[in-house]
């Protein structure tokens, strides 16, 4: 009844490309950018914001990035926590080497360094596919976790290996407050996604999905595998590089190359792959299910036994978590193979037809 | 149909979240909350059970035995990091806005070094007993920080000193060759810069071989051990590392009497599974074991006897179990001496619990009625050390149960200091921070 799209015409080309041609999800993004930038801030507590907002929206960030490489292009990627790694460090060297350096600027230069390292790593791609492309950037994450490691340089000469940051400002706002965290990952991953999905919707972006659905018929109809394949290695590793800086600087403040381990890696092509493959928006709805899906689930857990009368201890709590959380995973994938995404798509459908089907 | 499935999970969402946010709401006013960040799963989770155990134990003890800290009661709720960095911040954030929170210890050096950087703001002391940051022993620079009793830098400058008088004097060192079989993380390369100062001053040779974490794969560093046939090794591990190491060693036929652990791989989940093969190997101790000490009978007739006991009974009193009771002692300890200035029967806030920290004294008469006696030295704090004693003893694995050795270590602080001094130097120059203003010592 109220999601339809009938009498609203297109009498442009322009009008009909748009990324939103409904009225109705036009409005809806405004509510959502409302809701995320004003309606949150005042409600949310200060748990909230450091414990899962700020997560989400950084994780996002990194899905949305992984998403590009392994969604829309096809390439399957396990390096991704290592594209983490080296936008964070590569950030923290811009930002404490250089005087002076503006935050914005090192996140920025760390991605770029990311960048770099992707297209080195992602060489390997002209030439395998496949799960044998996914071993092969296994490969940066265990060069990147040897690099932070033993190459001393990069963490300062820091005794410990261990390195932090503090007082962070922007244009000379101070980012100490939750508050002004949750802003800067909210403007950042606002920008970089509004890119991504411009890109992907773009000349770029059907290269990208041409070679992921058959390179030889891409490669036969004119478009260049190398471009292709490392253009996607190069953006998606920009934004997981900056995504990268973001979870070392604003959520963690002090790491050690164990906060970017293979496991950050796995956890984000989980993210993408129940998120939905190919879909910006499907990265959004993975990482909020993989970041505060655990976290809820630890919260709750102990409330819904106490419900029932007796006491469950933190081992069980964190035992059952993993249990809970690997069963949701699996009834996901088998009732919507295409993701969280796909599932969205199949309601927004529904709701066209709603309340009257037929 | 399937929307009322969903609506009626939403439903139950709803209730369950309604019914955590009330205890919250109506928190009682007398309560000094005690956030125990733990890991009950994982690899380390063999020692962080027992550490865990011991200090939820002790408040329950306190609680039972005492009625609380002079009338008020003490509560706490434990989360699980699994030694992860981001789950810890998460639980530091969860349980950081509770009412009346006194104090955080992390239980893991990894979340000790993210949460320095955010208790400054949030105003809540943190203690790490025996592990964190080395350079945080000098108060002036780190506030907020206490790494009571002992730091990698003061462990490893202890194993020295025992190396030294074994050889019979600390000059026969020199062309030894002493290798650090270490866990690959900040915990295990904190006391690299205190080896190599020693290396240096003493004239032996250090090597380094770093272990991935968790260690479970060790083959590796131990071939390097047998190529390079050290005189001895310090083995620097947490977890699961300790175990694989004894049995690595054995495997290599490496003598376990020349392998000195810190006192994070000298308790009992970490020789048990190599019983015998472990006859021999040694360990810094910060803390007697066993339950004849007074506080250990306290707990057992207290919380254990009444069915109240958080872990198995047997566990009660082991080397990691003790100093969870020991650090829980200290914390308590440091808001009953806040309530001296600040008012008898109030619950502290973290300020306030910090002053505590930063100004405990316990003598020996102080130690006996909180029934430690022999467990641990006295400890005083102050303004410029947060330390507040550096002594420790080595103890060895006969096969089934630790012998402490007689003599007790004190770390040199002709070494220490210096260091101490230039980390904290420099990590204020890093973060444009001054030092503590003298004046700030009282507040």
């Amino acid at each position: 009844m109220f999601y339809r799209e009938n009498g609203q015409f297109k009498t442009s080309y322009r009008a009909d490309q748009q990324i939103l041609p409904i009225l109705q999800d036009r409005i809806a993004m405004l509510v959502l950018l409302v809701v995320g930038f004003a309606v949150v801030p005042m409600l949310a507590s200060d748990y909230i914001f450091r414990a899962i907002l700020i997560p989400f929206l950084i994780f996002s960030l990194a899905a949305v990035g992984v998403n590009i490489l392994v969604g829309f292009c096809g390439q399957i990627s396990l390096g991704s926590g290592a594209f983490m790694a080296v936008g964070a460090y590569a950030a923290y060297n811009f930002f404490v080497r250089i005087d002076g350096m503006p935050l914005i600027l090192a996140l920025l230069l760390g991605g770029v360094c990311a960048m770099l390292f992707g297209m080195v790593f992602g060489l390997p791609s002209l030439r395998v596919k496949g799960l044998y492309l996914a071993v092969a950037t296994l490969a940066a994450q265990f060069f990147a976790d040897w690099l932070f490691l033993r190459v001393q340089w990069f963490t300062n000469n820091s005794s410990s290996g261990s390195v932090s940051v503090n007082n962070l400002q922007v244009f000379g706002l101070s980012l100490e407050s939750p508050v002004a965290k949750y802003w800067f990952c909210l403007v950042l991953l606002s920008v970089i996604a509004l890119l991504a999905k411009n890109l992907v919707r773009g000349a770029v972006g059907r290269e990208w999905m041409a070679i992921r659905d058959m390179d030889v018929a891409a490669a036969v109809i004119g478009i260049r595998p190398m471009f292709a394949k490392l253009s996607a290695f190069a953006v998606s590793s920009f934004v997981v590089g900056v995504a990268g800086g973001l979870w070392a600087f604003i959520y963690l403040g002090a790491w050690e190359p164990a906060a970017f381990s293979v496991d950050q890696s796995f956890k984000l092509l989980f993210m993408v792959i129940i998120g939905g493959m190919g879909s910006i928006m499907g990265s959004f709805f993975g990482a909020a299910f993989i970041v505060v899906l655990p976290i809820a689930l630890n919260l709750f857990l102990p409330a819904i036994t106490s419900l029932f009368g007796f006491e469950i201890s933190t081992a069980s709590v964190s035992h059952a978590e993993l249990m809970v959380f690997g069963g949701l995973i699996v009834w996901f994938l088998i009732v919507e193979p295409h993701g969280l995404a796909k599932l969205w798509a199949i309601g927004k459908q529904k709701l066209r037809l709603w309340p009257f089907p037929h | 149909m399937k929307l009322f499935t969903l609506a009626r999970s939403a439903a139950l969402v709803v209730a369950v979240a309604s019914s955590l946010a009330a205890p919250s709401a109506f928190a009682q006013a007398k309560e000094q909350f005690f956030p125990l960040l733990s890991y009950r799963t994982g690899p380390y989770a063999p020692n962080g059970v027992p550490w865990a155990n011991g200090k939820q134990d002790y408040l329950k003890m306190i609680n039972a035995r005492d009625g609380g800290v002079n009338g008020v009661k003490i509560t706490f709720e434990e989360c699980e990091t699994g030694y992860a960095t981001d789950r810890g911040v998460e639980c530091y954030e969860r349980l950081k806005s509770k009412p009346g929170v006194a104090l955080f210890d992390p239980q893991a050096t990894g979340i000790t070094f993210a949460l320095t950087e955010k208790v400054v703001n949030d105003k809540v002391p943190l203690i790490t007993l025996g592990y964190g940051l080395s350079v945080a022993q000098d108060g002036q620079a780190f506030k907020w920080n206490f790494p009571l009793m002992g730091s990698y830098w003061t462990g490893a400058d202890i194993l020295i000193q025992h190396l030294g008088k074994k050889e019979g004097g600390m000059d026969k060192l020199k062309g030894k060759k002493i290798a650090l079989v270490y866990h690959d993380s900040p915990f295990g390369k904190e006391p690299i810069p205190l080896l190599e100062e020693r290396a240096r001053q003493l004239g032996f040779d250090l090597s380094k071989i770093p272990v991935t974490a968790p260690g479970v794969d060790q083959k590796a560093a131990w071939l390097q051990v047998r190529q390079n046939r050290p005189d001895y090794v310090l083995l620097w591990g947490w977890g699961v590392m300790n175990s694989t190491a004894l049995k690595e060693a054995q495997a290599t036929g490496y003598p376990r009497e020349k392998m000195y652990g810190v006192w994070w791989a000298g308790a009992e989940p970490d020789v048990k599974d190599v019983g015998e093969g472990a006859k021999g190997y040694n360990a810094l101790a910060l803390n007697t074991s066993g339950t004849q000490p007074k506080v250990i009978q306290d707990i057992l007739k207290h919380v254990h006897d009444k069915g109240q006991g958080t872990g198995p009974k047997e566990e009660v009193g082991s080397v990691l179990y003790t100093r969870g009771v020991i650090i829980q002692a200290l914390g308590v300890e440091a808001v009953r001496r806040a309530q001296e200035r600040f008012g008898k029967g109030k619950v502290m806030t973290g300020e306030q619990v910090r002053w505590g920290l930063e100004n405990l004294s316990l003598d020996d008469k102080k130690l006996a009625a909180l029934g430690l006696t022999g467990v641990i030295r006295p400890i005083s704090t102050s303004c410029a050390d947060h330390m507040g004693s550096t002594w420790a003893r080595v103890q060895t694995w006969d096969g089934s149960k630790w012998n402490l050795g007689a003599d007790w270590y004190q770390a040199d602080e002709q070494i220490i200091k210096p260091l101490v001094k230039t980390g904290s130097d420099k990590y204020l120059a890093d973060k444009k921070l001054t030092r503590r203003d003298p004046s700030d010592c009282q507040s």
